[in-house]
């Protein structure tokens, strides 16, 4: 789960990491009263749960109270990767002489939290990794002991030197600590600014917290911002149903998702386009097929609904009947595909040969069959 | 042979009185695993399918001698069961449980590591090896005893693909899902290695996906130390970067971990890679006979 940049800088303040004063405003008035209160010189920021706001447009110095109005007048309702600006950021402008960057992120070969260093901030970690590793100092984070200060220490004084240095190591301690106790798979402070008489503010932040964590993490479960995610997206999660959407015209309903994701490349594989990642998890409860059948019929693009199920421990012929009455529950009118394989698959396809639904023995014929009823109901 | 599980695995099943460990339990012992106990904290001195149940792992270790643990326990105390099975001497351990934290796992592994526990999972479908064993959930009704081996980030997938050599006449010596979480105890490597020692393996079949590097590192590890022939499959080519595709681990952060990726490295190095399911058994019976 990503959080916006204000949420995430409200955590670095618990722990005592420098952040320059801010408030969040949602209309132009409020930004400009917002930038007297701060001295009025402010940076209005954009808060979308998305990367590259400042090339999109949504990062802005404004010198006085009247240009922050302006210029979060410009910034609200922006669109940024698709997501609507509906409030900024307003935080009291600093003086830069140097930028650096700091990150914890979780190592997946390492299998363990990595802290990332490095004086190239302000630029995008990622092309400074492919084009110039050598700037980028890491360090393996023991989860036992956390980060140690000396081992902070250590970091900082390759990268910069003096009471800089020090400043910045105990940063990056606090910044693990904001990173461990928030559960995080990413925390990241990109610029950490020092200004001209060497003090050091973190004026970005951003946090990303491992989902499977949140039952422990009630507060900040809750600031999961439903405008930033797609609303069907959000519906199946709720759901118990992990899906995806995607631009296409073949509805994907599958069990298991590395079966889900395999069946989408086959759609592509067969000439057609996948509508939706779909996975209903192992078991084929017929309420979650409801709601499968609901999401996906409300997307318009969907012309026909694909089902692949391998019916392992689960029966075929429970699904079958599974799935039938949940298309007459959920009204679907759309073209439906059936491939059941596994326990009891014949008993299923002599069901499904009593309704409307085709059936398919293999992946290959269900998907050219649902490829073609998808392009039939568009000509 | 086969690897990790065979007919010398005493299972505990590690809460067997909840709904999927007593659903899956029965299923293991019909299909010969020799269940000889199960743990559950509270619940000891019960019986299970006629299996004692105990308070702890420690008991089921000295009173029945188990040597392999199957986890069921839910994702906030999983953790600890793996410790927990660790502690009491156990040295093959499958976590089934879906969801358990990142940092419950980072804690886990160093002990993993160093006490040289053979653990498989988390958020996996277990292990199974015809004729002899089977820990987790793969329907066992899929499987033939034979020579191939099957190493497989998925569930379902997994069982498509054996499913498909069994019905080409493929029997298999183990087939082992590694798991979907971007933790695991067990990957690529560590099976590759193993069905390459095994003398009952003749050939391995790979089932990667998108996310991490873990197929690009099989690759290499193939190239220099597999005289078995090893055919691949990788699910995800159509999915959108920066999404998690049901799996925790099955994502494309940062522009790493896409299937094209890793479909490129593994032909790069000879590994034939089938572009859709329905050509692994072909391509497989190209490069074994």
């Amino acid at each position: 789960m990503k959080i916006h940049e204000y949420r995430a800088k409200d955590l670095f303040r618990r722990e005592g990491i420098p952040v320059p004063d801010g408030v969040i405003a949602r209309t132009p008035d409020e930004a400009k009263q917002r930038a007297i209160e701060l001295g009025g010189r402010v940076v209005i920021k954009a808060q979308v749960l998305a990367g590259g706001r400042g090339k999109a447009g949504g990062v802005k110095l404004a010198k006085n109270p009247d240009e922050a109005r302006e210029l979060a007048d410009k910034i609200l309702g922006m669109k940024i990767k698709g997501m609507t600006v509906v409030r900024v950021l307003v935080d009291k402008a600093v003086d830069i002489e140097s930028e650096f960057y700091l990150g914890i992120v979780q190592d997946r070969t390492q299998q363990c939290s990595t802290l990332m260093v490095s004086a190239a901030g302000g630029m995008d970690i990622e092309q400074v990794a492919a084009e110039t590793p050598e700037k980028i100092i890491k360090l393996p984070i023991n989860p036992e002991t956390g980060l140690r200060p000396f081992e902070a220490r250590e970091a900082a004084f390759r990268i910069c030197g003096g009471k800089t240095a020090l400043r910045i190591a105990d940063v990056m301690v606090k910044l693990w600590r904001a990173y461990a106790k928030a559960d995080s798979t990413l925390a990241e402070i990109n610029p950490l600014i020092v200004t001209p008489n060497q003090e050091v503010w973190a004026v970005d932040g951003k946090m990303n917290l491992d989902d499977n964590a949140l039952y422990r993490q009630s507060e900040i479960a809750f600031w999961r911002d439903h405008l930033g995610e797609v609303p069907e997206e959000y519906e199946a999660r709720v759901a118990g149903l992990s899906y995806v959407k995607l631009e296409g015209n073949v509805g994907c309903v599958v069990n298991g998702a590395g079966l889900a994701m395999a069946t989408m490349d086959l759609v592509k594989y067969h000439g057609g386009e996948p509508a939706n990642f779909l996975d209903i998890g192992g078991s084929s409860n017929p309420d979650k097929v409801v709601k499968a059948l609901e999401i996906i019929s409300r997307d318009q693009n969907v012309k026909a609904i694909l089902f692949n199920i391998f019916g392992g421990i689960t029966r075929c012929d429970d699904v079958a009947r599974g799935i039938i009455k949940a298309k007459e529950k959920a009204d679907i009118k759309l073209p439906v595909i059936v491939r059941l394989i596994g326990t009891n698959e014949d008993a299923a396809r002599e069901l499904l040969a009593e309704t409307d639904l085709e059936s398919a023995a293999t992946m290959d014929e269900a998907v050219q069959k649902a490829i073609d009823l998808a392009k039939g109901a568009t000509s | 042979m086969s690897i990790f599980i065979n007919n010398d695995t005493r299972l505990v099943v590690q809460g067997i009185t909840g709904r999927d460990g007593g659903f899956h339990t029965e299923r293991m012992l019909s299909f010969g695993t020799k269940v000889v106990a199960g743990v559950t904290p509270g619940k000891g001195g019960l019986d299970v399918l006629g299996r004692p149940v105990f308070d702890t792992v420690e008991q089921a270790v000295e009173v029945k001698g188990a040597n392999t643990s199957v986890i069921f326990v839910p994702a906030a105390v999983a953790a600890d069961a793996i410790l927990e099975s660790v502690d009491a001497g156990i040295k093959t351990i499958v976590a089934i449980t879906e969801g358990i934290p990142i940092r419950d796992m980072n804690r886990v592994m160093p002990v993993i590591r160093a006490e040289n526990i053979r653990l498989i999972g988390p958020n996996c479908p277990g292990a199974i090896s015809p004729g002899q064993a089977k820990v987790g959930i793969l329907p066992g009704n899929i499987v033939t005893q034979g020579k191939v081996g099957l190493v497989s980030r998925s569930g379902t997938l997994t069982y498509e693909v054996v499913h498909k050599l069994t019905m080409a006449g493929l029997g298999q010596s183990t087939c082992i899902g590694i798991g979907g979480d971007p933790v695991i105890g067990t990957n690529f490597i560590d099976c590759l290695e193993a069905f390459e020692k095994d003398p009952d393996t003749e050939a391995v079949v790979l089932i990667g996906e998108i996310g991490g590097t873990d197929e690009e590192e099989a690759a290499d590890f193939i190239k220099a130390n597999m005289s078995k022939p090893v055919v691949s499959f990788i699910a995800g080519q159509t999915a959108p970067p920066g999404k998690t595709m049901g799996h925790a681990g099955a994502i494309i952060s940062g522009g790493s971990g896409t299937a094209a990726d890793k479909i490129e490295k593994l032909k790069s190095v000879g590994i034939p890679v089938a572009e859709i399911p329905s050509q692994i058994v072909p391509k497989l019976q190209e490069v074994y006979k």
